[in-house]
């Protein structure tokens, strides 16, 4: 794992090998001071001998001075390292996730993708801050000490051959036990916060049922029975630094005892005892500060697999498959869309790539002329999504295959497929930035008059033009300052100035009021003549004047043809219209 | 979270740009009442911390006797006397301080428990609006960040910036009791060097301040591009946002490094500001006892002192940060606490009624003593002279010129007049946005009006208890929500009295009952996660039974949306018209049934009634509602 991420470290490494060569300087400088202390007290005073004092004394400071440039250089090392890993980490982070296609977003989740970005990135750059400060700080101290003990003496140091086991066991004992509680006292917190989430999700039942005191009651409970198992854990945790003392104290006092006892018969100066006792400290405290980083870096072993589980993820769609290489052509040029014909051949499709499972799409044979205007109708779950997505890509077919423009859609290069279809998808979203902004995500070089005209076609124009500032309007992040229904018609709007020649609208104006979408269809019927519109729709009003009505059912094609013949013909799709006849008459 | 806490105090330097709250003498004032309801376990924290830092200080004093008493004369039997004592210190210290943490735990956890309690408590008391002007996310965050935040002050930095504060005066004070001079050096070297980091940290706060704010763009960034990403990558623009993102990061890397580097180097400056006053110390100290102006003992402990003088100033640095961040969380908890609560001034309540049979045809309804469940109510009016009158309740709602805005500014329903007569089913249709959900929100009194007057049986609905209100209302959401339990606690959330037989009826005349019993565990399955192994249809049939159970006069019923697929829809409507059957609703319909049998249908435009009538009447007219009905646009 530290392998995998050391790469990222790219510039960084040199750094991070420096770090501890900073570190032992800042490290052996501050432990002589003990040393040279006990040099004056035991030398220099009984000597009476000033000179040597102010010379030892200005050696102390001076070595306080190295000890701070270099640690502050370990600073700047640490910083700089730790900084450029984690951004570096976030880019690589950021470029691996753009690669991704749809199938691979979905595994992961946006939420978590998201986690993995910031939090994550953010754990493992502060765990090597930290390892830089203090990792490395921690055992040269610890070994420096514990030579500069033995130097001044060393049969006195076999006390500290005792404390520091003890000390350790101690550690462990309470930090495997609170370990355990800590996992319980997560349990609970998850129980808290589900109880407050679902009253947040819910609260309108909760008003509307009065059930106010109930949910208090049930939530004192989640919340006693937190408290009762952190003030468990709090209770365990407490105990490390008293242990600590106590390790420390009685360490000092047998120092004293027997160290003392040599300074009487003058084996030892006091000096000496001084420094010994100050070592003391330094070596238990280090002991301390190992095993906390030890049990800090746990969770930052967390964060790391899972970066590392999306590093390591191949995108399952890619450029890679450029099979047919037609007529001789180039690597950059390869085939482009040039009319828009889309053709399906026994297409089966499965979601998950292992082939487990059941087919969402089964034996799809479908062919659409360029500039057609078809539309796909379905009940929830019969594939018409899937069905669509598979003409830019989104997602591999599992067998058979899609041809667009007369090509096997796994011949084109991903952005030269994609740059020729407009696909408008199920959830859109908008970007922060203005409208104007947004649509040019369709093109970046439109002119303001392109811009316009798509937003007349997605019927946008006019409540554009409502707002103060029309099309400079600041859409605020996921476009939060506009409708549903305004929305959908900017999403259209966008995926119009790609001048695409196929377009496909995936349920995109479900909160557009009916006579909007009229409008709408009217447009594109008369300005849009080349392009081929695939539209997927609930109402039937919105599909029965189109070319071609395809009705899927289970993940089959159950019926291709006009309203009228599939109204006479077709069971499935009279079913549809009858539900509807007596069911949806206003949508959303 | 709790697992998250540290253990060890002061790591990592003193964090720079300390937050702070906008009013810290109330909130600390506030904060301290609630820990008041423990004052005697925190005088006893008081003491214990007195003991344990005491215990501290008179270790490294001891040097002094035992090395100018027992040590240098080579008095054995009195060093090991002394060494007993020294050791009963020591341990008094350690017990002390164990009890002070442990004590301290049950403190902080008892006063954030009270907080979350009082917290939770306050936001089920809160109107609706409050939660259209909060997101979840925010309101989430004051019961995990903030409250943590305070918890964890009080668990450790309080009692730790005190304790330092305790150490480095009490060190400073043992310092000038061993020898005056040396103390007058260390001070002035001491002041020195403080003010030189604060000069540094006062610079770095204009980093600090830069990279808080790139922090904030990057991470935006990357919420919206990976939230967007399926659209990123339908419109290939992958590589912009690649290098869009490079841009961002490069400025966090930079501004980054710099508050990184200077909370380093004032980690470096504070720790060696120790290691010189050691130094200075030692050649002072040697100089003074060579003159024979100090003796040995006093030295060594003088420079135990000035070893570890640095030490607490470090911890107070780290340990305030940590304490002010705690305050301005306090703070933020607070303001939620101090919102205004759903104002409830109604004063007309629902009582159980029984008749007694008189002259008038249906009798004369009296109130039924406390205990006794009947299946007639009556809202109980007190009257000016005193008297209370019963108003049998029938379920006959009238709005009367009612105009609404949720902001204040853009109106949302413009005076609207209707009439539902007990029994009768009042549909409103109409594109997204007119206003349907906003009349039912106004019955229940969800939101008030601004305008008009909405009346209940005769009686302004603001004058009813809003407890009563709902009560006498049922409500089946578009968005079915439920709360983790079983089936059965789910059902029974409508009428927490009701017995597992009634709601398994109530299951049944909803259509639901078939579904549940093949669940794993039938009405014993837990539903966790808002119903998340449910799909949408059979929440919606739990919802139907919830009302169900519940049996009020009058319902509100926002209707399934399209996306469920027919099947389901048969089911969810055979359930819906057993639910209004012999009921005033009031139905934001979608359905062709529920309209077509509906007495009165209402459609909404831009929050104003622009048709009603009946089906027939409707259609013949050939208005919007001929249009919503057949899909046909009037411009076509």
């Amino acid at each position: 794992m530290i392998k995998k991420l050391w790469q990222y470290l790219g510039q960084y490494r040199r750094l991070v090998v420096a770090s501890p060569f900073l570190v032992a300087i800042d490290v052996t400088c501050e432990l002589s001071m003990p040393l040279l202390m006990g040099r004056i007290v035991d030398t220099a005073i009984p000597k009476m001998d000033l000179n040597l004092i102010l010379q030892i004394g200005t050696l102390m400071i001076g070595l306080a001075l190295v000890a701070m440039f270099f640690g502050s250089m370990n600073h700047r090392v640490a910083a700089v390292a730790s900084q450029g890993f984690g951004a570096n980490l976030r880019q690589a982070l950021f470029d691996k996730v753009q690669t991704f296609s749809f199938s691979n977003i979905d595994t992961f989740s946006t939420a978590s993708l998201v986690t993995r970005l910031t939090n994550d990135v953010t754990q493992l750059q502060n765990t090597l801050l930290m390892s830089m400060r203090l990792l490395t700080r921690a055992p040269l101290m610890l070994i420096c000490a514990l030579i500069f003990a033995i130097v001044i003496n060393a049969r006195l140091s076999i006390i500290l051959f005792i404390a520091i086991p003890l000390l350790v066991a101690g550690i462990a004992l309470v930090v495997t036990r609170a370990q355990r509680l800590f996992r319980e006292v997560q349990v609970r917190i998850d129980a808290v916060n589900g109880t407050i989430e679902e009253n947040l999700i819910g609260i309108r039942v909760v008003k509307a049922f009065v059930r106010e005191n109930h949910e208090k009651r049930k939530f004192k409970k989640s919340n006693d029975d937190l408290s009762g198992t952190a003030v468990r854990a709090g209770h365990l945790v407490v105990t490390i630094m008293p242990i600590m003392t106590f390790v420390l104290n009685a360490t000092t006092v047998a120092a004293i005892w027997f160290g003392g006892r040599m300074v009487g018969l003058h084996t030892m100066g006091t000096g000496e005892l001084i420094g010994f006792i100050s070592y003391i400290m330094q070596i238990l405290m280090s002991v301390l500060n190992i095993s906390m980083i030890l049990m800090m870096s746990t969770r930052a072993q967390a964060s790391a697999e899972r970066i590392i589980e999306v590093l390591d993820t191949v995108p399952d769609i890619s450029d890679a498959t450029p099979a047919l290489a037609a007529g001789g052509a180039s690597a950059d040029s390869g085939p482009v869309v040039d009319e828009g014909s889309v053709e399906f051949q026994h297409v089966d499709f499965k979601y998950t790539a292992s082939g487990k499972g059941e087919n969402v799409l089964s034996d799809i044979s479908l062919s659409i002329r360029p500039g057609e205007f078809v539309a796909i109708v379905g009940g929830t779950g019969a594939g018409k999504s899937t069905l669509v997505n598979l003409i830019p890509r989104l997602y591999d077919v599992t067998a058979g295959q899609v041809l667009v423009s007369g090509v096997d859609v796994r011949d084109y290069k991903l952005a030269t497929l994609r740059s020729g279809i407009g696909v408008v998808l199920q959830n859109n979203v908008l970007f922060s930035g203005t409208i104007r902004d947004n649509l040019r995500w369709g093109n970046s070089s439109a002119t303001d008059k392109e811009i316009e005209e798509a937003a007349r076609n997605a019927q946008a124009h006019d409540f554009i033009m409502a707002f103060p500032d029309g099309y400079d309007t600041d859409l605020g992040q996921g476009g939060v300052n506009v409708s549903g229904g305004q929305k959908q018609r900017l999403c259209i709007a966008r995926a119009l100035l790609k001048k695409p020649r196929i377009l496909i609208m995936d349920d995109s104006t479900s909160a557009v009021d009916t006579a909007t979408e009229a409008q709408i269809r009217a447009s594109f019927r008369n300005n849009l003549k080349g392009t081929t519109i695939i539209i997927i729709a609930q109402r039937i009003s919105s599909v029965q004047e189109t070319d071609k009505i395809v009705v899927l059912d289970d993940g089959r094609v159950v019926g291709i043809g006009s309203h009228e013949e599939l109204l006479a013909t077709n069971p499935v799709y009279q079913a549809i219209c009858a539900s509807q006849m007596e069911g949806v008459i206003v949508n959303g | 979270m709790a697992n998250e806490r540290q253990v060890i105090p002061s790591r990592g330097g003193p964090r720079m740009g300390f937050q702070r709250p906008k009013n810290l003498g109330a909130t600390t004032r506030r904060l301290l009442a609630y820990l008041g309801r423990s004052r005697y376990a925190l005088i006893a924290v008081a003491v214990m911390l007195l003991l344990s830092t005491g215990a501290g200080l008179a270790g490294s004093y001891f040097l002094k006797p035992l090395v100018n008493n027992y040590i240098v004369p080579g008095d054995f039997a009195g060093l090991g006397r002394m060494l007993l004592l020294l050791a009963g210190i020591y341990l008094t210290g350690v017990i002390a301080a164990y009890f002070q943490g442990r004590i301290m735990v049950s403190i902080a956890q008892r006063t954030a428990n009270v907080m979350r309690k009082d917290l939770f408590d306050k936001m089920q008391d809160m109107p609706l609006c409050f939660f259209d002007t909060h997101t979840h996310g925010e309101l989430m965050s004051r019961f995990t960040n903030d409250l943590d935040n305070v918890e964890m002050a009080l668990e450790q930095s309080v009692v730790q910036l005190v304790s330092s504060v305790l150490v480095f005066v009490g060190t400073l004070v043992m310092m000038y009791v061993l020898s005056p001079i040396l103390f007058l050096v260390t001070a002035a070297l001491l002041t020195g060097m403080i003010m030189l980091s604060v000069s540094i940290s006062k610079k770095s706060t204009v980093f600090f301040r830069s990279q808080q704010r790139a922090l904030g763009e990057v991470n935006g960034y990357i919420e919206e591009i990976v939230g967007g990403l399926k659209v990123v990558k339908v419109f290939g623009h992958e590589q912009v946002a690649s290098s869009e993102f490079a841009g961002l990061n490069d400025e966090y890397r930079s501004s980054a490094t710099s508050a990184t580097f200077l909370s380093g180097v004032i980690m470096a400056v504070m720790g060696n500001l120790g290691r010189i006053c050691y130094a200075t110390a030692a050649i002072m100290g040697g100089y003074l006892a060579i003159h024979g102006r100090l003796d040995t003992g006093s030295l060594v402990a003088f420079l135990q002192y000035s070893y570890l003088v640095a030490q607490p100033i470090n911890q107070a640095t780290n340990q305030l940060s940590v304490v002010l961040s705690a305050l301005v969380s306090a703070e933020r908890v607070f303001e939620v606490m101090d919102a205004q609560p759903e104002v409830d001034d109604g004063t007309v309540t629902l009582v159980n009624v029984t008749y007694e049979v008189d002259n008038s045809e249906e009798g004369t309804p009296v109130e039924a003593p406390e205990d006794v469940v009947t299946n007639e109510w009556a809202w109980k009016v007190s009257q000016e002279d005193g008297n209370t009158a019963l108003i049998p309740l029938r379920g006959d709602v009238r709005f009367d010129h009612v105009t609404f805005s949720y902001d204040g500014v853009t109106p949302v329903l413009k005076d609207i007049s209707l009439y539902a007569k007990p029994g009768q089913t009042i549909a409103f249709v109409g594109s997204t946005g007119a206003g349907k959900t906003t009349i039912t929100n106004l019955i229940n009194r969800f939101y008030d009006v601004q305008q008009g007057i909405i009346t209940y049986d005769g009686i302004d609905v603001r004058s009813i208890h809003k407890k009563d209100l709902r009560r006498s209302l049922g409500m089946v959401l578009q968005d079915t929500h439920l709360f983790t339990g079983t089936v059965m606690d789910n059902i029974r959330y409508g009428r927490l009295r009701a017995t597992d037989e009634e709601c398994v009826l109530a299951a049944r005349r909803a259509s639901a009952d078939s579904f549940i019993r093949r669940l794993p565990q039938g009405y014993d399955t837990v539903i966790t996660g808002d119903g998340a192994n449910l799909s949408q249809g059979q929440r919606q049939l739990l919802a139907i039974a919830r009302a169900y159970v519940a049996d009020p006069p009058v319902m509100i019923l926002d209707e399934a949306t399209s996306s469920i697929d027919t099947r389901t829809e048969r089911l969810i409507e055979r359930g819906m018209d057993a639910l209004m059957e012999g009921r005033t609703v009031f139905v934001i319909a979608h359905r062709l049934s529920t309209v077509r049998n509906a007495k009165a249908i209402i459609v909404l435009e831009h929050g104003e009634i622009i048709e009603r009538g009946n089906h027939d009447t409707l259609l013949a007219q050939r208005g919007r509602y001929y249009q919503l009905y057949t899909g046909q646009s009037a411009l076509e």
